[in-house]
């Protein structure tokens, strides 16, 4: 429960009143994201790391390679892991606590976009063939929580893959604090969000555009176009028309978040 | 360790250059963030330490409020990638320790019979370590507490202290920290009143030391408190600035 929840029903009536003006609440046009800075390697103990400000959005990557035993059935592919921890000081309503259903769904959609669009090469992350391979741990932190968390989620994972070094291994063991080269980062997989307040579709909403949104919309594409996760989110519902027009605006959107990773 | 190292040398400088009651750099940004009611952002050596507060807020569930004052909740934790070896998230033996003495820390500058039936969160993350982790977390700690506007009758100011290489140091890194015969010492301080509000240490010493360390830290948590001061003064400057 927010502690001040009749605050937050009339900042909602303001967004679906501007709404009916075609106006944001922030005067974005409605495809338009909120500042995106980006900053990498920041933590010396972390393999790479990344902080992505979306907005009033805060969120922390921090990659750490682990060397671990290979699934019988993938006995030559490294693995990787995907975490989300919903700091309690980001929000006041974030509990200190196991890792809430909103943590699980970041993390696991992070995790399908990542996977999905092949952005690392798992054969290039064995050891050696059924004994030793990579455990590639992903773990965000949500430091602010702004909105739209997904993205900022997403750009920061994908940031701080993008700035990690690989462990040296030596004889069965790790060397600490020395690397044998950089991660290879093979696509840039980018998730980008909308959401549907009323019948208007907009990118990137902002914490109480997402009180006021009815159903959201994510999906995570490639450069090459194609699309690598998807999650719809909300208790209402798209028409066929609108999933269409929200991956054509992924793809656009994807294009220029890309742009600023690189 | 492959050859005996000397912590510190003839010229009396550390390993590092420092002498040896020298800190390492601090840097302490308050109001980093926007949802918490007070925040800060200290870096102080390697370490790097992110803290949110929230509070007074009611103590939920309601058997935990205390009619007679505000309860401290003051939580240590380390980000999975904040040490050389990738950490579980989940809460260490350690870390509930720490939150634990912390909280007490806190608690006495803290005008917590002024708020009965709430509690006063205070939350802070490694993101970064290099040894003396508790004692970056208690210091900003502190800071955010002021930045949130909450009411002290002083900061808490903190500090490790200890020995490596059969000198009494300040600020100890992690390779000091790993001296064959190195005691690692916690302080905290309200710097006004000379009241120590947290010690804890590991090692052996001898009394003369003890009481040597406890000049040393007091000494140590005084130059701490400038950095809090400083990063305080700073963001009041710069409020009344957007005023004008």
């Amino acid at each position: 429960m927010e502690s001040d929840s009749a605050l937050w029903e009339l900042k909602k009536e303001k967004v679906l009143a501007k709404m009916r003006e075609n106006k944001r609440i922030d005067d974005r046009d409605f495809l338009q994201y909120r500042d995106i800075k980006i900053e990498q390697g920041l933590f010396q103990n972390a393999e790479g790391s990344c902080k992505v400000t979306l907005g009033e959005t805060v969120v922390y990557a921090g990659v750490k390679m682990v060397p671990g035993d290979p699934y019988p059935d993938m006995p030559d592919e490294g693995t990787i892991s995907v975490l989300a921890e919903f700091m309690p000081l980001a929000s006041p309503t974030f509990e200190p606590g196991p890792p809430s259903k909103e943590s699980n769904e970041l993390a696991r959609v992070v995790d399908r976009g990542i996977r999905g669009g092949k952005c690392l090469d798992s054969k290039a992350l064995c050891i050696r063939a059924g004994e030793k391979v990579w455990v590639v741990f992903i773990d965000m932190y949500i430091a602010n929580d702004g909105g739209n968390l997904f993205d900022a989620g997403s750009l920061a994972s994908v940031g701080a893959l993008l700035n990690a070094k690989i462990p040296k291994y030596e004889d069965d063991k790790l060397v600490q604090g020395e690397y044998s080269g950089d991660l290879e980062v093979k696509t840039l997989p980018i998730l980008t969000t909308c959401a549907k307040i009323g019948n208007t579709i907009i990118a990137d909403p902002s914490l109480v555009e997402e009180k006021a949104m009815s159903a959201r919309f994510s999906a995570t594409t490639l450069e090459d176009g194609r699309i690598c996760a998807i999650q719809k989110g909300g208790a209402y519902s798209f028409t066929k028309d609108e999933v269409k027009r929200i991956m054509d605006i992924s793809m656009e959107k994807g294009k220029e978040l890309r742009n600023l990773l690189r | 360790m492959d050859e005996e190292l000397t912590y510190v040398n003839d010229a009396g400088l550390r390993l590092d250059g420092r002498k040896v009651d020298e800190l390492r750099p601090i840097k302490i940004t308050p109001s980093v963030l926007t949802r918490a009611e007070g925040s800060c952002y200290l870096e102080w050596g390697r370490n790097k330490i992110l803290v949110g507060v929230y509070g007074p807020r009611e103590a939920l569930p309601q058997h935990i409020q205390d009619p007679t004052k505000s309860i401290v909740n003051f939580v240590y934790r380390m980000a999975s990638f904040s040490v050389p070896e990738r950490r579980n998230p989940r809460p260490a033996r350690r870390d509930i320790e720490i939150s634990m003495v912390c909280s007490n820390a806190l608690e006495r500058a803290l005008l917590v019979n002024r708020f009965p039936n709430t509690k006063i969160d205070i939350f802070t993350y490694i993101m970064d370590s290099n040894a003396g982790t508790r004692v970056a977390a208690l210091t900003a700690a502190s800071v955010a507490l002021a930045d949130a506007g909450i009411p002290m009758t002083d900061l808490v100011s903190s500090v490790a202290i200890g020995r490596a290489g059969g000198t009494l140091i300040t600020d100890l890194t992690k390779e000091e920290e790993d001296a064959p015969d190195a005691v690692d010492m916690a302080f905290a301080m309200l710097p006004n009143t000379e009241e120590i509000v947290l010690m804890q240490m590991d090692g052996e010493i001898t009394k003369a030391e003890f009481d040597e360390l406890v000049e040393l830290g007091s000494k140590s948590c005084k130059k701490v408190y400038e950095f809090q001061k400083d990063a305080l003064k700073g963001k009041f400057k710069q409020n009344d600035e957007s005023v004008n």
